[in-house]
């Protein structure tokens, strides 16, 4: 007796019924082909949103003001004794702040410092078309390679037009779309809240990242902004960008300690705030995840529904065929025999449902879903394919065993 | 005799069920059998002879007492030497053909030997050394639907020799079969026990059990007639006058239905199984007959 003949007898034991073993393949089918498609959905959103978070500048830390924080000002002899009370008066970031970063010794990690101001929605004109740029930014050169805002036609503009204050732009792409349609837009004067900017460079394509239009913007060199738009006050923002991906954490607590200490703050309650774009991107990678866990929770009942299908068309298959058992018992077939050849039934049977859903799932990864491109996850695959002969070995089993312990006449006396 | 005998039973005793249900199918049977012999079990409904046959080919395990083959005591064994008694020692052929559906005659011959772990192209010739033996050869792949009573009962006989069992047990093995067909069967049986095999029959026909060397009767479960026919060594009885061969194929339809009439009459109120033949078999018997 050789594992050959065990499993010719169960490939015959299948095919008499085909009907009902495909349909029980079916079940299987559907659930491996779930674990692996959903997961790769999940794991094709998760490097989605990776990419649009790197998307807006690597290794960046971006400090923004905070109102509720705030430093030992003026009134802290006010009686409200400590730093607990309310914050009466923040300082704002200043262009002060931002030198005071560059500082080669107490800040190693910092590669570059860029003082952002934004204009709120100035109109733009160029001859009858008029556009509202929703982000208008005044900063200095170092601020397009920190957030990734490359150049694709004419050039940036340079520190000497920071120096001089020239009122020159680059336009994103959908600025240039709304105002120039087809026309070439270089060397252009364009009219921001009437004042005249010439046009020196247009962005890269940076596609749209959820709500907001990346494209809808426009870079100018900061006194020219302030001169003409928001005027000298506080930045909105300064971006600094670290030495390496390994040095943000270094150049946040360095950008920390400068500012509390300009800004007199001793306790942990600041009157400005860092988003750091590394924690930010491990903060949703975890949050990725435990979605792609999730939807791989939501497909393995489903993979388990499958197995109890097994279970149940192998004990119906048992009782059916006890006569047969019986028959077999009493010409000598020994105990493992009968077990493999019921075992192998079901292990077949979730093996070739978990083979064609993984097929199915190669075919289906390959479309868009939901806008998201699924990525497939090689150990997703294994997995699946793992647990459902898994599967049909663990709920085979007592069927199996069943068949195996039938005494010879208890089986023959069967109806 | 000094080589032991095939068949050795000592005070076997099966009940079933328990407290006032309890039934005692069998009080205490002793019984030898010795190589070569044909021996027909015979007794009415309800007087155990299928049950001691359940036992003798070890499908069923008796409730006290001992049961050796070829000397060696089958209430030791385990569950896989029991199986490789089964599958080498016993050869059995049930009184409803029990083949296995859906598989050729070829395929049900062979089932033993693939058991027995015989490779494929031995396995093959011997099962149409088998099957020839009992003249199929031209009906190997048909499937059991696909033949008469008759001939399943013939590929069961087939599939019970396949192994070279040391002993067949054949219990009530024309029970289902017309008067044409009985005869093919008896008529192998005889062939085995001239070459010298044992067989152990169960029957409640006497003229199928006039063809055995000795019978044994049993009632309510123990042996009440031990009655010796032929010499054990010698041929079975029926071929030793063999000129009465034809005659008594040409009066088998007037003696069926004697034997019938008698048998419900030796069996008394307490005979429940039909002897006569049914609708069903006479319909096996056309099917028979269209086959041939």
């Amino acid at each position: 007796m050789n594992q050959f003949e065990i499993l010719r007898f169960a490939l015959r034991g299948l095919l008499a019924n085909k009907m009902r073993s495909s349909l029980t393949t079916l079940g299987i089918l559907i659930g491996v082909a779930a674990v692996i498609m959903l997961v790769a959905v999940g794991e094709g959103s998760s490097q989605s949103i990776q990419k649009n978070i790197q998307r807006l500048g690597a290794n960046t830390l971006t400090i923004s003001p905070q109102f509720s924080g705030g430093g030992g000002g003026g009134l802290r002899g006010g009686g409200r004794g400590g730093n607990t009370g309310p914050r009466t008066q923040a300082r704002q970031l200043s262009l002060a702040d931002a030198k005071a970063l560059t500082d080669r010794t107490l800040a190693p990690s910092v590669r570059s410092v860029s003082p952002v101001v934004t204009a709120s929605s100035p109109a733009t004109t160029y001859g009858a078309a008029s556009h509202t740029i929703s982000q208008f930014v005044g900063t200095y050169p170092s601020y397009f390679e920190a957030v990734n805002k490359p150049v694709a036609e004419g050039t940036y503009f340079f520190n000497d037009d920071v120096l001089a204050a020239r009122k020159v732009v680059v336009l994103g792409r959908t600025v240039v779309e709304e105002l120039f349609g087809s026309v070439d837009p270089i060397g252009k004067q364009v009219s921001v809240s009437g004042v005249p900017f010439t046009v020196v460079g247009v962005l890269k394509e940076a596609g749209s990242s959820g709500m907001q239009d990346a494209d809808d913007v426009a870079i100018a060199p900061l006194p020219a902004v302030q001169q003409s738009l928001s005027g000298f006050g506080s930045l909105n923002s300064i971006v600094v960008q670290a030495t390496g991906a390994e040095a943000t954490t270094a150049a946040q607590s360095e950008v920390t300690a400068i500012l509390n200490q300009r800004h007199g703050i001793t306790n942990d309650n600041p009157d400005y705030r860092i988003l750091n774009q590394a924690t930010l991107q491990e903060t949703v990678s975890q949050a990725t995840g435990t979605f792609t866990v999730l939807l791989g929770a939501v497909a393995a009942i489903s993979l388990l529904v499958g197995g109890i299908g097994i279970t149940n068309i192998m004990l119906v298959t048992v009782t059916e065929r006890t006569r047969e058992i019986g028959i077999r018992k009493a010409i000598g077939a020994p105990r493992s025999a009968i077990l493999g050849q019921f075992l192998l039934e079901a292990t077949l049977l979730s093996l070739v449902g978990g083979l064609s859903g993984v097929l199915v799932a190669f075919i289906g990864t390959r479309f868009t879903v939901a806008g998201i491109e699924p990525v497939l996850v090689p150990s997703s695959v294994a997995l699946a394919l793992g647990v459902s002969v898994g599967i049909g070995l663990f709920f085979g089993s007592y069927p199996a065993n069943r068949a195996a312990k039938l005494r010879p006449i208890q089986a023959l006396r069967h109806e | 005799m000094s080589a032991p005998p095939v068949l050795r039973v000592r005070g076997l005793v099966k009940e079933y069920g328990e407290g006032d249900a309890r039934v005692r199918a069998l009080r205490g049977v002793d019984l030898d059998i010795e190589r070569g012999d044909y021996v027909a079990i015979m007794g009415a409904s309800g007087s155990g002879k299928s049950t001691l046959m359940n036992i003798l080919g070890c499908l069923d395990v008796p409730s006290s007492g001992t049961y050796e083959i070829d000397g060696s005591d089958v209430g030791r064994l385990d569950e896989r030497r029991l199986a490789i008694l089964r599958n080498r020692r016993v050869g059995f052929v049930f009184q409803s053909f029990n083949l296995i559906p859906r598989m050729s005659a070829l395929a049900n011959v062979e089932l033993p030997l693939v058991y027995g772990g015989i490779g494929q192209a031995e396995r093959r010739a011997r099962a149409l050394a088998a099957l020839e033996q009992v003249g199929l050869t031209d009906r190997v792949h048909h499937e059991p639907n696909q033949l008469s009573g008759g001939q399943q009962q013939r590929v069961a006989v087939a599939r019970a020799l396949v192994t070279a069992p040391a002993l067949l047990l054949a219990d009530e093995p024309t029970g289902n079969l017309d008067t044409a067909s009985t005869e093919d069967v008896l008529e192998i049986l005889d062939r085995l026990s001239v070459s010298g095999r044992t067989i152990v029959l169960i029957t409640h026909e006497n003229d199928v059990a006039a063809r055995a060397k000795r019978v044994i009767r049993l009632v309510d479960g123990a042996v009440v007639e031990d009655r010796r026919q032929a010499p054990v060594d010698g041929p079975p009885p029926r071929l030793s006058g063999h000129d009465r061969a034809d005659q008594d194929r040409a009066d088998q339809d007037r003696a069926d239905q004697d034997r019938a009439d008698q048998d419900r009459a030796d069996q008394g109120p307490a005979g429940q199984e039909p002897a006569e033949p049914g609708p069903a078999n006479r319909d096996s018997a056309e099917d028979g007959a269209a086959a041939r």
